[in-house]
C-alpha cells in the first residue's frame, strides 16, 4: 500500500500541556486508519493539525508525496482532506442545502446543490432532503449532512472524529457500509474513536495515542478488544462488580408523564411511565436529543408538571421545585458539567454548597456556615478521589473526569433516596469512569434508586438491572438489561431512523 | 377646529421621519445578524449627526456631508468592534460607554455648530413618477437619501437570502465555533458587519441633522438609537419587518404631531408617546409566537468568541 498522508514528528504544545510530542503515523491509501486513544490523549489536536485549524509547534506532514502545510480547512479542503467533526460544525437554523455550501470551497448555485446533495446521498444510502432545517433533524441525520458535505468534494482523505457517539447499533451497521464503500472506491479513512469493537471491525490499522504520545500501532483485527484497551489506557482494567441485592419497594413513579421542551429544538416529552424500586438501577438509552434533558429536567424539577405525573413513593411531587424535591431525597446530577452541574467560576466550596446546603443543612437563618461547606467539599473530594489542589479551586480549572466525580460524589454523599444522573461518564477516562459506575452500583446497594440516562450502551449493561429507550420523546417499556441482545435495544432505541442500508447489496447482487 | 389632515402631506412627512430610525435599524440588524450586540446605535448616531452636519456646513455639500457622517460612525464602531472582538470585553457595558462617549463627543464637536443652518439637501426631481397625481408628491417627490435607505433595506434583505457572503454572515451569528471549524475568520466577519451597522447608524443620524430637523443641537437624537434596537428585537431580525417597524414608528410620529396641530381634546403627553407605545405593541403582537420569534434569533448573540484551539 502507498503511503497518501505520512507524518513525521508533529509536535502541540498548549500553555501547561504538551497535547502532542513526537507523533508519526502513515495512513496508506485506500487504508482505514484508526487513531485510538482516550479523551485528553491527544487525538483532537492531532487531526486538528491535518485539517489545519491547528499549526504545529514542529513536524512535517507529506500528503500524495509533497509537503503539506496547511494554513487553514480551505487549504486542507483543496487539496483533498475533509472531516467529519464530532461537535461544533453544523448551524441549527440554516437548513440542509447551506450547511454543505458553507462547508464547501466553491459551492454551484442552490439549485443545483440541492439537486446533488439528493443525488449523492441515494448513490451512498444516506437519503437527505436537502431543505430541511437542520435543527429539527435526529442526531444521525446530522451526520449524514456532514459526512455528504465531505463527499460531495470527493476527498482523498477522510477524518472521522468519533462518529458513532450519537448513533443508535442499526446506524452505526449503515455508517459501517457507506465507509467500505468509500473505500473501496480508493478513499482513506483516518478514523478516531475509543470503541475497541468498531475499530477492529472497520480499521486495517492504528495507532494508540496515550497523553499526546504514540505508544504503540498494530493491526487492530489480529488483537483483541482487552489487548487494545491495556495499551490505550496504559494500566489493566477493573470492571466495576455489582453485588447481589434484594429490590425493595417502589419508590419513584412516572406516570404519563408529558412535558413541552423549553428548547425550540428540544424534544417534549410524551406519555413517559415507568417506576423505579428501592436498590434498583433504571437504565435510559437513547441517542442525544431524543427528550434526555428534558426527562432530567422533569425528574430534578427544573421542569414543572402535572403534580401526581411524578410521584415518590406514592405521593405526587410533579409540581416541586429542585430544592424542594432535594429535601425529600429526590437529586439530580445533569449531563452539562460546566454551567448545568457546577458554576463554572465558581469555587467547589461554593459548587458543593449550591447543591447541598438543603440536605446538609448548612444555613442557619439566612447565612451559610461555611465551615460545614468547606468541610462537605472536602469530603467529597477525599472520598471520590478528586484531583484538584484545594476545595478553593474554581469548578473550571478541574479536568471533565475529575469534576464529574465531584459533581456525582457531592450528589451521593448527600444520601439521595433517588439519584438521577444523565451521561454521568461522558467525556471521562476509562478510570475515573469505572469509579463512577462503581460508586452508583454502591449507591443503589444502598438502597437508593437510581435512574441513569445515557448514550452508552456498555455502560447502562454494566450497571442497570433494567433498560429502557427513549426514541423521540417516548419511552420503551422497560425490560430486564440481563440477555438483552444488541438488536433488541437498537429497535428499542427506534432502530435506523428511515435510513437505508448503502446500495452496495444490490452491486453485491449483480455480481 | 380642523381635524382634516392632508393623507399627501401624512404620507410623504412619515417617509422623512422613518429615514433616520429605519437607517439605525437596518444596520444594527446586520450586526445582530452576525451574533453582536451593539447597544451603542444612539452613540453612533449623535456622531454621525454631528460629524455630517460640520462636514457639510465646511464644505458646502450634504452629499460629503452624508459620506463623513457613515466614516465618522463606521469609526466609532470600530472601537467598540476592537473592544469587544478583540479584548472580548463585555458587549452590552461596551455597548452602553459607547452611547455615553458618543454623546459626549458630539457637544464636543458641535460647540460651534449650534445655531447654524446647514446646506439644504435637494429634493430629488424625478420625471414623470413625480407628476403622477397623489402619489408623485407621496413617494417621488423626497430628497435622495430616503430612496439610498429603501435600497439599503432591499440591499440587506437580497444580501443575507441570496449571496453567500450572507450565508456566512447569518452561520457566523448562529454558532461561531462551527463557522470557525470550518475555516471561516469570525472576527474579520464580525468586524465588517459591526462598521456596516456603525455607517448605517451614522447616516441615519446625519439625515436627522440635515434634513428632518435641519439644524444641529446636542442630544438630537433623543432616544431614535433605542427605538432602532427595539423594533430590531421585535422584528424578530427580518429586513421585511424592520422596515414595517420604522415606517410605523415614523406613522405615528408624524401623525400625532398633526393632531396636537390639530388640536384634538387628547392629553399631548399621551400623543406624544403614542408612538413609542404602538410600535411595541404591534411589533409584539407580530413576534408573539415565541418559538418561532426564537428560531429566527441568532443563537450566538451577545456571546464572545475567543478560538480556544
Amino acid at each position: 500500500m502507498t503511503a497518501l498522508l505520512s507524518v513525521q514528528g508533529l509536535r502541540k504544545a498548549y500553555p501547561g500541556v504538551v497535547a502532542n510530542d513526537d507523533v508519526s503515523f502513515t495512513v496508506g491509501k485506500g487504508e482505514v486508519h484508526a487513531l485510538l486513544g482516550e479523551n485528553g490523549a491527544g487525538k483532537s489536536t492531532l487531526v486538528k493539525m491535518v485539517y489545519g485549524l491547528v499549526k504545529p509547534d514542529e513536524g512535517q506532514m507529506v500528503f500524495k508525496g509533497d509537503p503539506y502545510t496547511p494554513g487553514s480547512p480551505h487549504e486542507a479542503r483543496s487539496t483533498g482532506i475533509a472531516m467529519v467533526f464530532q461537535h461544533f460544525s453544523l448551524f441549527e437554523a440554516l437548513d440542509v442545502a447551506e450547511n454543505v455550501a458553507l462547508g464547501m470551497e466553491n459551492p454551484p448555485p442552490m439549485r443545483e446543490l440541492a439537486a446533488s446533495i439528493r443525488e449523492v446521498s441515494e448513490t451512498y444510502g444516506l437519503p437527505l432532503d436537502p431543505s430541511r432545517l437542520v435543527g429539527d433533524l435526529s442526531a444521525g441525520e446530522r451526520q449524514r449532512v456532514e459526512i455528504i458535505r465531505c463527499l460531495l468534494q470527493d476527498p482523498k482523505l477522510l477524518i472521522m472524529d468519533e462518529p458513532t457517539s450519537v448513533l443508535t447499533p442499526q446506524e452505526v451497521d449503515i455508517l459501517f457500509e457507506t465507509l467500505r464503500k468509500l473505500q473501496a472506491e480508493g478513499t482513506s479513512i483516518l478514523y478516531i474513536s475509543h470503541k475497541l469493537e468498531e475499530i477492529r471491525a472497520l480499521c486495517d490499522g492504528a495507532t494508540i495515542l496515550r497523553l499526546g504520545k504514540v505508544v504503540g500501532s498494530c493491526d487492530p483485527r489480529e488483537r483483541s478488544a482487552r489487548e487494545l484497551a491495556e495499551m490505550m489506557v496504559g494500566t489493566e482494567l477493573k470492571s466495576p462488580a455489582a453485588t447481589r441485592h434484594e429490590l425493595g419497594d417502589v419508590s419513584l413513579t412516572l406516570k404519563n408523564l408529558s412535558v413541552k421542551s423549553a428548547n425550540p429544538f428540544g424534544t417534549s416529552l410524551k406519555n413517559v411511565s415507568f417506576d423505579v424500586r428501592e436498590g434498583e438501577v433504571l437504565g435510559i438509552g437513547g441517542v442525544a436529543g431524543n427528550g434526555q434533558d428534558e426527562l432530567l429536567g422533569a425528574l430534578s424539577g427544573e421542569l414543572r408538571t402535572a403534580p401526581d405525573a411524578v410521584q415518590l413513593k406514592g405521593q405526587p411531587i410533579g409540581h416541586l421545585g429542585p430544592n424542594q424535591r432535594r429535601s425529600l431525597g429526590v437529586l439530580a446530577a445533569p449531563e452539562e458539567r460546566l454551567g448545568h452541574a457546577a458554576a463554572p467560576d465558581m469555587s467547589l466550596v461554593e459548587n458543593a454548597a449550591l447543591s447541598g446546603w438543603v440536605r446538609m443543612d448548612m444555613v442557619r437563618n439566612g447565612f451559610i456556615d461555611w465551615t460545614m461547606a468547606r468541610n462537605f467539599a472536602e469530603k467529597v473530594i477525599a472520598d471520590y478521589d478528586v484531583r484538584t489542589p484545594g476545595s478553593a479551586n474554581a469548578a473550571r480549572a478541574l479536568s471533565g473526569g475529575n469534576l464529574q466525580k465531584f459533581v456525582i460524589g457531592r450528589e451521593i454523599l448527600q444520601k439521595p433516596d433517588i439519584l438521577v444522573v444523565n451521561q454521568p461518564t461522558w467525556g471521562v477516562d476509562a478510570s475515573a469512569a469505572a469509579f463512577i459506575r462503581q460508586a452508583i452500583l454502591d449507591l443503589a446497594a444502598g438502597g437508593a434508586a437510581v435512574v441513569c440516562i445515557s448514550q452508552d450502551l456498555d455502560e447502562l449493561m454494566e450497571i442497570s438491572n433494567r433498560f429502557a429507550a427513549l426514541n423521540e420523546g417516548r419511552l420503551s417499556e422497560p425490560r430486564p438489561a440481563r440477555g438483552l441482545t444488541i438488536d433488541e435495544i437498537g429497535l428499542m432505541m427506534g432502530g435506523a431512523h428511515g435510513m437505508e442500508v448503502a446500495h452496495i447489496h444490490e452491486e453485491e447482487g449483480a455480481l | 377646529m380642523d381635524l382634516s389632515i392632508n393623507p399627501i402631506l401624512l404620507v410623504a412627512s412619515l417617509m422623512v421621519a422613518s429615514t433616520p430610525i429605519l437607517l439605525a435599524a437596518i444596520g444594527e440588524m446586520v450586526v445582530e445578524k452576525v451574533g453582536v450586540l451593539n447597544l451603542g446605535v444612539e452613540g453612533m448616531m449623535i456622531v454621525g449627526a454631528i460629524c455630517g452636519f460640520a462636514i457639510a456646513v465646511e464644505t458646502g455639500s450634504p452629499a460629503v456631508g452624508f459620506a463623513a457622517a457613515a466614516i465618522g460612525g463606521a469609526i466609532l464602531s470600530m472601537l467598540f468592534g476592537f473592544l469587544t472582538q478583540y479584548l472580548l470585553s463585555n458587549q452590552v457595558a461596551t455597548g452602553l460607554a459607547l452611547t455615553l462617549f458618543g454623546l459626549g463627543l458630539s457637544s464636543l464637536m458641535g460647540q460651534s455648530y449650534v445655531g447654524i443652518k446647514p446646506p439644504s439637501t435637494p429634493k430629488l426631481d424625478i420625471p414623470l413618477l413625480g407628476d403622477i397625481p397623489v402619489l408623485g408628491p407621496m413617494l417621488f417627490s423626497h430628497d435622495l437619501m430616503v430612496y439610498v435607505s429603501l435600497a439599503i433595506v432591499a440591499g440587506v434583505w437580497g444580501f443575507l437570502k441570496y449571496t453567500r457572503g450572507g450565508l456566512i454572515l447569518r452561520a457566523v451569528g448562529e454558532s461561531h465555533d462551527a463557522a470557525h471549524a470550518l475555516g471561516y475568520n469570525v472576527i474579520l466577519v464580525r468586524l465588517a458587519a459591526i462598521g456596516f451597522g456603525g455607517a448605517c447608524a451614522g447616516l441615519g443620524g446625519a439625515y436627522l441633522s440635515l434634513v428632518r430637523v435641519p439644524q444641529w443641537t446636542e442630544g438630537m437624537t433623543a432616544g431614535a438609537g433605542w427605538i432602532a434596537l427595539a423594533i430590531v428585537v421585535f422584528a424578530s431580525w427580518r429586513a421585511g419587518r424592520v422596515l414595517l417597524g420604522a415606517y410605523l414608528f415614523g406613522g405615528i410620529t408624524v401623525l400625532q404631531l398633526n393632531l396636537q396641530a390639530a388640536g384634538v381634546a387628547i392629553p399631548v403627553e399621551l400623543l406624544s408617546m403614542s408612538p413609542y407605545l404602538i410600535t411595541i405593541l404591534v411589533l409584539v403582537i407580530i413576534s408573539s409566537d415565541r418559538n418561532r420569534a426564537a428560531l429566527n434569533a441568532p443563537a450566538s448573540l451577545g456571546r464572545a468568541f475567543h478560538a480556544s484551539s
